[in-house]
């Protein structure tokens, strides 16, 4: 299986350290790791290159993580790339507009590695 | 009265006695789940006032409008920053008031998720850290202030949610 490229998008570093430990955690051998702190840098990141995984918090100054689905819509290398939020809120209605706008799944702060894994395995079974 | 007004009063939630617990409960959940660490219970005293030179806020707003705030010392804000980075040594410095004010975050987003009234109708702000060696938290906020003590290794920290009437 190739390794997965992955961009994490969140405001915190911290929160950045966490998904990638708790996707290693969860068994997921990772490939290259790219960070962005918002949704301008993250779309800087896809233009720049391709990534097999995309995990983006909502809340982030400058540009949220909805803004950037948006965004990223219109990016065609970027075309299939799936997105999975991972995000403190906990309105449904903004969980529901994120997967309306394309994202594939979410994921509700705070989690387990076991949660990041269930949703993050079936997205990476293309890569077999 | 304006019509938007009345309605915004109408979908005003009140706290009500669950409020104390629900907010213990998403302070722990967030520690097992993101520390890997229990949280203990401390029975409430006069004498048990908030202190530490550490302090993360997250606003509310919408159907409340309130401000949730943590308070704890520098080391422990440290080792709270540790656990989360499963660091065995020290901490980057610059990685605490992140890593405090993501608990912040946390905990508030949780606590909101807990009351069905609140999660579809209440935004967080981005958090803010407040550091130093000697100061008071004054909420101007006329309504009211829950708050729960609760030990993290041994050490206070103070959950609380100050709400604007």
């Amino acid at each position: 299986m190739k390794r997965p490229r992955i961009l994490i998008v969140d405001d915190s570093s911290v929160m950045r350290k966490i998904i990638e430990r708790s996707l290693r955690q969860a068994g997921v051998e990772l490939g290259d790791i790219v960070e962005a702190g918002n949704g301008i840098e993250a779309l800087a990141a896809v233009k720049d290159g391709t990534f097999d995984l995309i995990l983006s918090d909502i809340n982030m100054p400058a540009m949220d993580g909805l803004e950037f689905l948006r965004q990223l819509a219109t990016v065609e290398s970027a075309k299939g790339t799936p997105v999975v939020m991972v995000t403190t809120e906990g309105s449904e209605s903004r969980v529901v507009e994120a997967l309306t706008i394309g994202a594939k799944g979410y994921i509700r702060k705070p989690f387990t590695p076991d949660q990041i894994k269930e949703r993050v395995t079936p997205l990476l079974e293309v890569l077999r | 009265m304006n019509p938007a007004l009345d309605t915004k009063v109408q979908n005003q939630v009140r706290p009500d006695t669950t409020w104390e617990s629900l907010l213990e409960l998403a302070a722990k959940e967030v520690f097992e789940m993101m520390v890997q660490s229990d949280l203990e219970s401390i029975p409430k005293t006069d004498e048990n006032t908030a202190v530490g030179d550490t302090t993360a806020m997250v606003g509310l707003a919408g159907a409340i409008c309130a401000v949730m705030s943590i308070r704890c010392t520098s080391k422990t804000a440290e080792s709270i920053a540790g656990g989360m980075l499963g660091s065995v040594g020290e901490v980057n410095p610059s990685e605490v008031p992140d890593a405090i004010a993501e608990i912040c975050n946390m905990v508030a987003g949780n606590f909101k998720g807990k009351i069905t009234r609140l999660a579809d109708n209440c935004m967080l702000s981005v958090p803010t850290v407040i550091r130093g060696d000697d100061y008071e938290m004054v909420a101007i906020a006329d309504g009211e202030k829950i708050v729960v003590p609760l030990n993290y290794e041994s050490h206070p920290i103070w959950f609380s949610l100050a709400i604007h009437s």
